[in-house]
């Protein structure tokens, strides 16, 4: 039977055994509904609440800053539109960056079409922000400031300790989008001064459909889904038991320091062997600034898609920035803003572990990967990279 | 989302090569756009497409594309060639996605090219 490397934990993750085996009750023994007196709504509500004090615990907040959502969209939505339109009559500036997720970019669209008006700060050759050039962008009308914590495409992960420091000395409230770093790298709110977080429950073996947005206390904030008084009258509508319940699951296995550093062995050998690949480019940092589950290349004469198709033939599951990954023909904004050039971009390939990954799947993904590469160039017309890399490809490489 | 005959192809293309002092070579795209594809051509003095080769970097579209239109091209006169059009080859491969059809039109502007520098040479 061909080998199965599954590389795409950045887009989902497997949902860990043990996380369905703790959902399963809520399904069809203690199904009842949180809001109901009886004892099944009791054992629901417990169940619920459990859950919202251990992920509590693991971000140092407190356990009624936590609201339940359906995952990280409607979380970074509901944090941006909730904190702007709370605060319209004090300012309407909103400050995030070049990398963040679509939703983020997206929402921040929205809210310019609605009247706010939005600094997108730059990110330097490896994704990180400026600190200079934030606090120079926060005004008096400044309410809120978006920073993505650990970067989906290329991992990079944000100094947030020090970026929430310049917030707070500003009286600006800031939100990070946590959704991939969580439990990969701390996320301690008190110290690092952060006022809203995003988080989700399938980038770590929980189930789709589940995650928790956290807002201090002190935070000024409408609700975007109004129904039952569910969430503190933040987030209505019936509570996703079995969901809510896998996601602390998969928080508490998730927790554990011999994962990261499985993942950071594991990523570096990844990045080490794929870089013995003639003319090939890791895009990110290294080391300890980059998620563990990371690694993001660019390979010169080679085509994104083609690159994964001929990996997806070998069992290989991996992602592309490039414009031809079939279904939208967009490049990657994050890899355009780290100032890839167009070659580069079309020619990256994301690859993405996890704890469940093995080193004989590395080595086999690494083996392959050179073999596929080596084939595609062979039959690819830019031959001569330095030619290339003077024109096309820029002067980065 | 590629049919089984793209797919077989791509993974082992049976045209992907350059010729030795080519009749005639049509190059097309840039890297930037995220296809480029390069056609050699070897014509016989009866005009007859006695080899046709090409060089692509590209998605699987762009490289199925490249080795389905040498297929169809080899062996045929240069005339007959000229009127194939895009959906030919596109139907060759069992479909394509409709997002990648520029791709199996990127390969007939190339062919093309190639032919009309033959062409050019025949001509002086």
């Amino acid at each position: 039977m061909q080998r199965v490397v599954y590389l795409d934990n950045a887009a989902t993750t497997m949902v860990d055994p043990a996380v369905v085996e703790a959902m399963l009750p809520y399904f069809t023994k203690q199904y009842g509904n949180p809001s109901s007196i009886h004892s099944f709504g009791r054992e629901a509500k417990e169940a619920v609440e459990a859950s919202r004090d251990l992920i509590a615990a693991s971000i140092k907040s407190r356990s009624d800053e936590i609201i339940f959502t359906s995952g990280g969209t409607e979380g970074n939505n509901l944090a941006l539109k909730g904190v702007a339109f709370a605060n319209r009559n004090k300012g309407k500036h909103i400050i995030t960056t070049s990398i963040e997720h679509k939703c983020i970019l997206n929402s921040c669209e929205w809210l310019q079409q609605e009247g706010f008006e939005v600094t997108y700060l730059d990110v330097d050759r490896e994704g990180f922000v400026s600190l200079g050039q934030l606090e120079k962008s926060i005004r008096k009308d400044t309410v809120l400031v978006s920073i993505i914590h650990g970067q989906n495409e290329i991992g990079t992960i944000q100094d947030l300790e020090k970026i929430g420091k310049i917030c707070a000395e500003h009286g600006v409230w800031l939100h990070t989008d946590a959704c991939q770093s969580y439990t990969k790298t701390r996320l301690d709110v008190k110290k690092f001064n952060i006022a809203l977080a995003t988080l989700n429950a399938h980038k770590l073996h929980g189930p789709k459909g589940v995650g928790a947005l956290y807002v201090r206390e002190d935070v000024d904030f409408v609700p975007w889904q109004h129904g039952g008084g569910q969430e503190s009258k933040k987030r209505g509508g019936t509570e996703n038991v079995p969901g809510i319940v896998g996601f602390a699951k998969a928080v508490q296995l998730a927790s554990n320091q011999k994962h990261i550093e499985h993942m950071v062995k594991l990523r570096d050998a990844l990045i080490d062997g794929i870089l013995e690949i003639e003319d090939t480019k890791l895009n990110g940092p290294r080391g300890a600034a980059r998620l563990c589950n990371n690694a993001n290349f660019s390979f010169f004469g080679v085509e994104g898609e083609g690159l994964g198709m001929a990996l997806e033939q070998e069992g290989i599951k991996t992602s592309t920035g490039s414009a031809c990954s079939s279904r939208s023909l967009e490049k990657s904004h994050v890899l355009k803003a780290i100032g890839l050039s167009d070659g580069e971009v079309n020619s990256s390939i994301r690859m993405s572990i996890s704890r469940f990954t093995a080193k004989e799947d590395i080595d086999y993904a690494v083996q392959k990967t050179q073999d596929a590469v080596k084939k595609l160039r062979r039959i690819s017309p830019i031959k001569k990279v330095k030619e290339v890399l003077k024109g096309v490809f820029g002067k980065s490489a | 989302m590629y049919s089984e005959k793209a797919l077989k192809h791509f993974k082992n293309p049976k045209f992907a090569g350059e010729i030795k002092n080519a009749s005639g070579i049509g190059e097309v795209g840039n890297v930037a756009c995220g296809d480029v594809i390069k056609v050699y051509i070897k014509v016989d003095k009866k005009g007859i497409l006695r080899d046709v080769r090409f060089q692509t970097y590209g998605c699987v579209a762009a490289i199925a594309a490249s080795d389905a239109l040498c297929e169809m091209a080899k062996g045929r006169h240069i005339d007959d060639v000229l009127k194939m059009r895009y959906e030919d080859v596109v139907n060759e491969l069992g479909g394509l996605p409709p997002i990648k059809f520029h791709c199996s039109v990127m390969g007939i502007q190339a062919l093309k090219k190639a032919i009309d520098e033959y062409k050019k040479k025949a001509e002086r």
